[in-house]
């Protein structure tokens, strides 16, 4: 009796298993994280609101209308009217422009500047890591409203301005995530072969280095959307970041919300709803993609 | 350890000099400054004798690097001088709006806690049951709901059934009285935007709390106890949370560190005449030695919370040493 059983059976290379559609590994990838695939239904129809608001909605969603102020929900106004006779369901489908205009641009802003200055950081390693590493410290430590602040009056206010002041703290978040994967990088031999043929400290980074620390690059990423949201909202709603008549959700709760929350609970109810299914649809997503990506990271 | 410690707190300085530098010239970036921003009010047009005077009685008139040596000479001998805006001391402006933050900050953990653990925990034992489920969603909505819209959401409701109860809409006292005065009273204020931040933190904490105790469920040592027949509840209790705990602290410390300069925007809706308030006052009115100060207490307190959170984690946590 001489037959040695392979571990894998012998006929494994024959009954591998055919190579899977997009369609059927969407569908594999849905029915074992039905809360992520959520999660991206959501994100999905976020893209669209923000991709066809205009065919989507049949308002003006910056024009007065002071016929039809703060009306009830009704078969026009689908989520009634603000105090000024907007439109609450139009506001919100245009609202989705700038939460995933700011929270794109910045997580990746973010991230992307973290990376390279992670990678960088562990690789020189030294000096460089250590004041760096205060660096981070500094920005971390210091608090985002004053930051916001300072960067809204030095620039003035607006998208572009959120973007940026939102950008700065995401950095050293990232930058550390990514450090920590880095510095195990730098140890592996391929690092010190690159260094052994010449190669310059750029390109080592960027080719060698970089795309080994893309995991936890990706993951910082989705998980900064749903946060850049919720921060883009909080500075609105503080009056720092989008201004009027800019449809925005975390403006929308601004001023009169509050002001009229007895008599028209619509108004303050509906922009808030549709902030926390964002953040909610974005970090189902993103923690799904996480396990996906690397079950070593599961929280 | 001791050497640790102090490797630490010498290690704050370079950071604290750091956000000193950042806040001092961001702050004279902002285009104008306060002789302007102070006299235009008026309307019309503006002195410039006056507008000088009152640069010169600011000591806004001295060159940067001299201004800059003056904030970190106070800075070392904790004299923070006087706001620029109300001519007031800022340890007397800050004092009273600092008790405010930090009951407010205090509770807010508190619910945390008291919300975290057991939730976490329970979610965790029954991993994958509808009370796992549970636990879960409200965790994931208390992270991705807005505390200022939670704010809003929570006075709508006090409203709403004051109203029903009562006949006339209650509203949350305004000013503040200090809780040793009036507990009550100060209680009816503070406790509701405790609550709104205070969800939103402990759903952070929960998710920590479950995920750090199913790992430990599946340590060996629980098993161990699980077989020579030691009582479930006393497993999950003794064995399991007391190790799982390590890491809820360090997110709970941080979090904390987080809050005393996060509470502006749950001040704002809640119009609580706290910290955050105060922040966004002295930015607009470009106050330089108030907002100067202001960072730098909320700087030293979250590089603080960090040092004693990695303390506490030694102390609890016998394999951890800190060496060099």
């Amino acid at each position: 009796m001489a037959t040695i059983s392979h571990p894998g059976g012998g006929a494994a290379i024959d009954q591998a298993p055919p190579r899977l559609s997009f369609w059927q590994l969407l569908w594999r990838f849905s029915v074992q994280n039905p809360l992520g695939a959520g999660g991206g239904l959501v994100v999905i129809v976020m893209m669209i609101m923000a991709i066809f608001a205009e065919e989507i909605t049949r308002f003006d969603p910056t024009a007065n209308n002071f016929g039809d102020m703060l009306t009830a929900p009704n078969l026009d106004y689908w989520l009634g009217t603000d105090q000024f006779g907007r439109d609450l369901y139009t506001r919100i489908v245009y609202g989705a422009r700038t939460a995933l205009l700011v929270g794109f641009v910045s997580a990746f802003a973010g991230a992307s500047i973290g990376l390279i200055l992670g990678v960088a950081s562990a690789y020189f390693g030294g000096l460089f890591d250590l004041i760096f590493q205060r660096v981070m410290d500094i920005v971390m430590a210091f608090p985002l409203v004053i930051l916001a602040l300072a960067v809204v009056s030095i620039f003035g206010t607006g998208a572009q301005n959120v973007i940026l002041a939102i950008t700065i703290p995401f950095i050293p978040r990232c930058a550390r995530v990514v450090r920590s994967s880095a510095l195990a990088v730098r140890e592996t031999p391929f690092i010190d072969a690159a260094r052994a043929c010449g190669f310059s400290h750029t390109r080592i980074v960027l080719r060698h280095m970089v795309p080994n620390v893309m995991a936890p690059y990706i993951i910082m990423m989705t998980a900064a959307v749903g946060q850049a949201i919720l921060i883009e909202a909080s500075l609105s709603f503080l009056g720092l970041g989008v201004q009027e008549p800019t449809p925005a959700w975390g403006l929308m709760l601004r001023g009169g919300a509050q002001e009229y929350a007895e008599s028209a609970p619509w108004v303050a109810i509906f922009p808030g709803v549709a902030i926390s299914l964002a953040v909610f649809g974005f970090n189902l997503f993103g923690d799904a993609l996480r396990d996906w990506l690397d079950p070593k990271m599961k929280v | 350890m001791y050497f640790y410690v102090f490797k630490r707190l010498t290690l704050m300085i370079p950071t604290l000099l750091g956000a000193a530098a950042l806040v001092f010239f961001l702050m004279r970036l902002i285009p104008g400054d306060i002789c302007t921003l102070r006299l235009a009010t008026g309307g019309g047009s503006i002195n410039p004798n006056v507008v000088k005077a009152c640069r010169l009685e600011l000591g806004m008139d001295q060159p940067l690097l001299m201004q800059f040596w003056f904030f970190i000479k106070g800075l070392i001998t904790f004299d923070f001088g006087r706001s620029m805006w109300t001519g007031r001391p800022i340890v007397e402006e800050v004092g009273l709006r600092f008790q405010l933050s930090l009951q407010v900050a205090i509770m807010a953990t508190l619910t945390a806690i008291a919300l975290a653990i057991p939730l976490g925990t329970i979610s965790a034992v029954k991993q994958n049951t509808w009370i796992d489920y549970l636990v879960r969603a409200f965790s994931i909505a208390g992270v991705a709901m807005p505390s200022f819209w939670l704010g809003i959401l929570i006075i709508l409701a006090i409203l709403i059934t004051s109203k029903a109860l009562f006949g006339s809409p209650w509203m949350p006292p305004i000013k503040y009285v200090p809780i040793w005065v009036d507990p009550v009273y100060n209680l009816s204020m503070l406790i509701w935007p405790a609550l709104a931040t205070g969800y939103r933190y402990s759903a952070v904490a929960t998710r920590m709390t479950r995920s750090a105790m199913l790992e430990v469920l599946r340590e060996d040592y629980v098993r161990t106890a699980r077989a020579k027949g030691v009582f479930r509840h006393l497993i999950v209790r003794r064995h399991a949370l007391r190790n799982a705990l390590l890491p809820v602290i360090t997110i709970i410390g941080i979090e904390f560190a987080f809050l005393m300069g996060g509470l502006v925007v749950t001040e704002q809706v809640f119009n609580l005449n706290g910290l955050g308030k105060l922040f966004v006052e002295s930015v607009s009115n470009q106050d330089y030695t108030m907002t100067q100060a202001l960072v730098m207490l909320v700087v030293a307190i979250f590089a603080f919370t960090n040092l004693v959170v990695d303390v506490i984690y030694a102390w609890l946590d016998p394999r951890i040493r800190y060496h060099r």
